[in-house]
C-alpha cells in the first residue's frame, strides 16, 4: 500500500492565505510516501511545508510559480503504474479531456495528473486515467466560477489504484472514491 | 551539654558553621526537652525546673534552657500558655547580638509554634485567645526583624556584600513568623486587617531597610490569601510609596497583580469583589504614584508595571475595554517624555504589552478599538514596529479574523504601516534582510484575503484603501502586494449584479467598468518595477473576467496591454513559449469579441507562434492556434478553413525541422514526433466532423509517418505512434457515430 498525495494550484499568497485548517490537520507527516504537485504553489514557504509532510516531493511548473527551475512535466513509476505530471496550462484548450489524453499518449503514462482548471476531475478512458486534484486552497480561477478546496489521495497497490478525493464543501470535508485496475497483460505505454 | 552550648557561644563562628552547630544543638535540646518531660511526669515540679535553669551561668545557654523548660511548662498546662510565651519572648531581649538573637528567637518560634492558643487548639482558654497568640508572634517577629536589620550595619563597609549575602540566607527565619500568622485559624479577615497587617507594615516601613522591606512585602503577598489582599488593597498599596526608593517595588507590584489575576482567573465568582473594591483604579493610582515618586525610574520598570496591570485588567475585567485603554493611555504618557526607546528589554516588554490584548481577545478588531493602542506603537523603533506588525498579522491569520469595514482596514494598515511603507529610514531598505523582507511582504499578501465584506460597496471602499496604500509603498513591494489585490478585485466583479438587474444601472457607484479601470490602474504600476511577466499574466486574467462580463472593448484593451508586454518585455525564449501558451489558451476561451477584433488578435497570436526561436516550439504553438478557430459552444467561432490552415502550417514547420535534421543538425532529432503530434490534432478535429479535415488528409499523414526512415531509431516516436493507432482502434470500437468516423480511416 503506497499513499500518494496529489494536489496543486494553491496560489499562496496571491489568491489564498493558506490551506484550509481542516486539510492541514489531515495532512500529517509520515503517513504519505509520495507527493505529486501540479504546480502554482507559488512560494518557497509552501514548498518547504509540503516537504515536511513527505520528503519525496515531485513538482512541475505552473505559470505563477516563483521557482523557475521546476520542470514542465515529469513521469514516475509507483507500483505497476506509470504516472505523468504536468500543470496543464500548456495543453490547449485548457481542461479539454481529448487534448489531455493526447498529452497522456505523449508521456506514455497510465495516470496523468494535471491541474490549472481548479476543478476536480477523474476521467477514465481506454488509454488510462486523467486526474485533476483541483485547487487545494479553493483559489480563484478565471476558468472555473465555483471552486471548492480539494485534493486527491491515491492508494496504489500493484495493479490497483484507489483514488480518494477530498473536497471542502460548506465547511465540511466530503470524501469520494474511484477505483482503477490496470490489466496485467497490457504493456506499460497504452 | 551545657558546656557545649557555652563553647558554641563563646567562639565567633562564621554563619555556615554556626548554622550547623545550631542544628546539632537543637537536636540535643530536643532530647533535653524529652528528658524534662519525663522528669515532670515522675513528679518533679515544672515550676522548679523553670526556676532552676535560670541559674545557668552564661546568658545564651540560659535562655535556650529556659525556652526548653518553658515548652515543657506549657505542655503541662500548669500556667496559661500566653503568660509563659510572653515571659519567654521578653526574656529573649537579653540577646542583642543579631546572629545569636535570630537563632535563639527562631528556636523560640519553633517550640512555641504548636502551643499557640489558637482557635480550636488545646491551649485555648478563657484568658488565652488567639489575640494572645498573634501578639506573641508579632512581638517575636518585630524583634527578629530589628536584629536582622542590625546585621546590615555590623562591621566594616568593605564586607557589606558578604553581610548582605548572609542576610539573604537568614531571611526565612524572619519570614517564618508571617507564615505562622497566616496559618492561625483565628486570624480571619478582620483580625488581619485590624491587627496583623497594620503592625507588620509598621515594622516594615519603620525599619527603613531595603532588603527587609522588599523581602517582607513580598512575603506578605505570598503567604496571605488573595481574598485578604483584595480587601486590604489600599492599605497595602498605601505602604508602597513609603518604602525606601531603592526597593524594587516594580517586581513586588507585578507579583501582586499576577496573583490577583490568577485568583480571578481560577475563581470566576470573586469577580464582583474586584469591582466592589475598585481594584483596578486603586492599582492604577498606586502605580501612578510610584512612578511619580521615582523621578528617574527607567522606562523598562514603568513599562513592566503597566504590562502587569494590563494583563491584570484583561484577566479580571475582560469586557472593560475602557480600562485597558486607560492603561495604554498612562503608558503613552510615560513614553512621551522619553523619545525613542533604546533599551532592548524595554522594547521587548512593550511588544509583550501590545501582544497581550491580541492574545486575550483573539480578535484584532477588538484590539483596534483601543484608541491608545496605535499611540503606543508609534513609540517603537522601526524594526520593532515591523516585528509588532508581523505579530498582529499572525494573530489575524491564526484566528481567521475577517476585517470587514473600510474604517477598520484603514486603522489596521496604519498599525502595520512598517510593513507597507518605507518608514523614514536613512538607509532605506538595506536595513532589512532580503529573506525577511520577502517573508514580511508575503504575510501582507496573505492578509489581503482576510479583508472582506459581502457588501459590494463596502468591499470597493476596502480595495480602494488598499490601492492607495500599496501604490505608495515603494516599488519593491508591488510584486507582492498587487497580485492579491487584483484577485480580490476580480472576485468582487463576480459578485456584482448583472447590468440588467441593477435598478441603479450605470449610476451605481460600483460598476464593472469602474472596477476594470481600477484594475488597469494597479497593474500598470508593475512593468516598471520591473515585473512585466507578472503584469502580463494579470492582464490576461482581467481579460477573461471582462469576457465573462461581456465587456468587449475592455477585454480588447487588456489583450492589447498583454500583447505590448509580450512584444517589448518578454524576450527570453523559454518565457516566450509559456507566455504564448497563456495567450493562446486565454484567447481560445474568449467569445466576447466581434469578428474584426478577434481576427486582429488571432492573427497576432499565430504570428508570434511562427516567430518563436526553436522550430519544435514554433510547430507546437502553431498547431495550438488551430483551436482558436473552433469553439465548441459558439457556432460563430467555427472556421474549418482556418483550422486546416494552421495544421498545414504546422506541417510545413515540421517538415523544415526534419530537413535540418537530415542535414545533420542536432536538436531536431524528434521531428517525426512533431508529425505524430499533428496527426493527433488532425484526428481531434476529424472526430468533430469538420468538413475540411478529410479522411484523405488523415490517411496521407499516416502514410507519411509510416514512411519515415528515421522512425526505427526513435523509440519515443515509435511508442507515440503506436499509442495513437491504438487510440484510433479504441475509438473505432466505441461504435455509433464516432465509431463510424474512425471506421473510414484506412491505416
Amino acid at each position: 500500500m503506497v499513499l500518494v498525495l496529489a494536489l496543486g494550484d494553491l496560489h499562496v499568497p496571491h489568491r489564498a492565505a493558506d490551506l484550509p485548517p481542516k486539510f492541514k490537520s489531515m495532512l500529517v507527516p509520515g503517513k504519505i510516501q509520495h507527493i505529486i504537485c501540479t504546480g502554482n504553489l507559488c512560494i518557497k514557504e509552501i514548498h518547504d511545508y509540503l516537504k515536511t509532510i513527505c520528503p519525496d516531493l515531485h513538482i512541475v511548473r505552473g505559470e505563477f510559480d516563483e521557482d523557475a527551475r521546476y520542470p514542465e512535466n515529469k513521469t514516475l513509476t509507483i507500483g505497476q503504474f506509470k504516472l505523468g505530471l504536468c500543470h496543464g496550462h500548456q495543453v490547449i484548450p485548457w481542461g479539454d479531456l481529448d487534448s489531455l489524453a493526447m498529452l497522456q499518449r505523449q508521456l506514455g503514462v497510465d495516470i496523468l495528473v494535471t491541474g490549472h482548471t481548479h476543478q476536480f476531475t477523474a476521467y477514465k478512458h481506454e488509454g488510462g486515467v486523467v486526474i485533476n486534484p483541483g485547487s487545494a486552497t479553493g483559489a480563484y480561477s478565471s476558468i472555473n466560477q465555483d471552486v471548492n478546496p480539494s485534493f486527491v489521495l491515491m492508494d496504489i497497490d500493484g495493479f490497483r489504484a484507489v483514488v480518494y478525493v477530498y473536497e471542502l464543501i460548506d465547511g465540511e470535508v466530503k470524501v469520494d472514491k474511484i477505483e482503477f485496475k490496470k490489466p496485467p497483460t497490457s504493456n506499460s505505454a497504452p | 551539654m551545657l558546656s557545649s552550648i557555652r563553647l558554641r557561644c563563646s567562639a565567633s563562628y562564621g554563619l555556615r558553621s554556626y548554622h550547623l552547630t545550631n542544628m546539632r544543638a537543637f537536636d540535643e535540646l530536643r532530647k533535653l526537652e524529652i528528658f524534662f518531660m519525663e522528669e515532670t511526669r515522675r513528679g518533679c515540679s515544672v515550676i522548679e525546673l523553670y526556676e532552676l535553669v535560670q541559674h545557668a551561668g552564661n546568658i545564651l545557654p540560659r535562655l535556650y534552657l529556659l525556652c526548653t523548660a518553658g515548652s515543657v511548662y506549657i505542655k503541662t498546662k500548669e500556667a496559661p500558655a500566653k503568660e509563659i510565651l510572653k515571659d519567654l519572648v521578653e526574656m529573649c531581649r537579653g540577646i542583642q547580638h543579631p546572629l545569636r538573637g535570630l537563632f535563639l528567637r527562631s528556636y523560640l518560634a519553633q517550640i512555641g509554634r504548636d502551643k499557640l492558643p489558637d482557635v480550636g487548639s488545646e491551649y485555648e482558654g478563657d484568658a488565652d485567645t488567639v489575640t494572645d497568640a498573634v501578639e506573641f508572634v508579632l512581638l517575636n517577629f518585630t524583634e527578629m526583624n530589628k536584629l536582622w536589620v542590625r546585621m546590615q550595619h555590623q562591621g566594616p563597609a568593605r564586607d557589606k556584600e558578604r553581610r548582605e549575602k548572609e542576610r539573604g540566607e537568614l531571611r526565612d527565619l524572619v519570614g517564618k513568623n508571617l507564615h505562622v500568622l497566616s496559618q492561625l485559624e483565628g486570624v480571619d479577615l478582620d483580625m488581619y486587617r485590624d491587627t496583623v497587617l497594620p503592625r507588620v507594615l509598621e515594622q516594615i516601613v519603620n525599619c527603613r531597610d531595603e532588603i527587609a522591606q522588599y523581602y517582607l512585602i513580598d512575603c506578605i503577598i505570598q503567604v496571605f490569601p488573595d481574598e485578604y489582599h483584595l480587601q486590604t488593597l489600599d492599605v497595602l498599596l498605601g505602604a508602597c510609596p513609603q518604602l525606601q526608593p531603592s526597593v524594587d517595588i516594580m517586581t513586588v507590584l507585578s507579583r501582586l497583580m499576577e496573583r490577583l489575576s490568577n485568583y480571578a482567573a481560577l475563581n470566576a465568582e470573586v469577580l464582583p469583589y474586584f469591582l466592589q473594591v475598585e481594584a483596578f483604579s486603586k492599582l492604577n493610582n498606586a502605580i501612578g504614584k510610584v512612578i511619580e515618586a521615582q523621578e528617574d525610574m527607567p522606562i523598562l520598570s514603568a513599562v513592566t508595571l503597566y504590562s502587569s496591570l494590563l494583563k491584570f485588567t484583561l484577566h479580571v475585567h475582560p469586557d472593560r475595554l475602557d480600562y485597558a485603554d486607560q492603561v495604554l493611555g498612562s503608558c503613552v504618557k510615560q513614553l512621551s517624555g522619553k523619545g525613542k526607546i533604546n533599551d532592548t528589554r524595554a522594547t521587548k516588554e512593550i511588544v509583550s504589552l501590545l501582544s497581550a490584548p491580541l492574545e486575550k481577545y483573539n480578535d484584532v478588531v477588538t484590539a483596534l478599538k483601543l484608541t491608545n493602542y496605535p499611540l503606543v506603537v508609534e513609540y517603537l523603533d522601526n524594526e520593532t514596529k515591523r516585528i509588532m506588525a508581523t505579530v498582529i498579522i499572525r494573530s489575524i491569520m491564526k484566528n481567521n479574523t475577517l476585517i470587514t469595514t473600510a474604517e477598520k482596514v484603514e486603522a489596521l494598515l496604519e498599525l502595520i504601516k512598517g510593513l507597507i511603507n518605507d518608514l523614514d529610514e536613512p538607509e532605506g531598505l538595506e536595513a532589512v534582510d532580503d529573506d525577511d523582507f520577502e517573508e514580511e511582504q508575503n504575510s501582507v499578501a496573505r492578509l489581503v484575503h482576510m479583508l472582506y465584506n459581502d457588501d459590494t460597496e463596502e468591499m470597493f471602499k476596502i480595495i480602494s484603501i488598499l490601492k492607495k496604500h500599496f501604490l505608495t509603498g515603494g516599488p519593491k513591494r508591488l510584486k507582492f502586494t498587487i497580485p492579491p489585490l487584483v484577485v480580490s478585485t476580480l472576485k468582487l466583479i463576480r459578485r456584482l449584479p448583472v447590468e440588467g438587474d441593477n435598478p441603479f444601472g450605470k449610476e451605481a457607484s460600483v460598476t464593472a467598468t469602474k472596477i476594470f479601470q481600477f484594475l488597469n490602474q494597479i497593474i500598470e504600476a508593475l512593468p516598471n518595477v520591473p515585473s512585466p511577466d507578472l503584469a502580463f499574466r494579470l492582464y490576461l486574467q482581467c481579460a477573461e473576467a471582462a469576457n465573462k462580463c461581456v465587456e468587449e472593448p475592455i477585454a480588447y484593451e487588456f489583450f492589447t496591454q498583454a500583447y505590448i508586454l509580450y512584444e517589448e518585455e518578454i524576450s527570453d525564449s523559454k518565457a516566450q513559449v509559456t507566455a504564448l501558451q497563456l495567450i493562446i489558451g486565454t484567447l481560445q476561451r474568449m467569445h466576447v469579441f466581434g469578428v474584426e477584433n478577434r481576427d486582429t488578435l488571432t492573427h497576432k497570436a499565430t504570428g508570434y507562434s511562427a516567430k518563436l526561436l526553436k522550430k519544435p516550439d514554433q510547430c507546437r504553438a502553431v498547431y495550438a492556434c488551430s483551436h482558436l478557430f473552433w469553439l465548441e459552444d459558439h457556432e460563430t467561432i467555427q472556421d474549418g478553413e482556418r483550422v486546416l490552415l494552421c495544421l498545414k502550417r504546422a506541417l510545413k514547420i515540421a517538415n523544415s525541422a526534419q530537413q535540418m535534421a537530415s542535414n545533420g543538425q542536432e536538436g531536431s532529432a524528434g521531428s517525426v514526433t512533431l508529425f505524430i503530434e499533428i496527426l493527433n490534432k488532425y484526428l481531434y478535429f476529424y472526430e468533430k466532423g469538420i468538413p475540411q479535415i478529410t479522411v484523405e488528409s488523415v490517411e496521407s499523414l499516416i502514410q507519411l509517418i509510416k514512411n519515415e526512415e528515421s522512425m526505427p531509431s526513435d523509440p519515443y516516436a515509435e511508442s507515440l505512434f503506436a499509442s495513437t493507432l491504438q487510440f484510433m482502434e479504441f475509438q473505432k470500437q466505441k461504435g455509433g457515430a464516432i465509431g463510424d468516423r474512425y471506421e473510414e480511416i484506412k491505416v
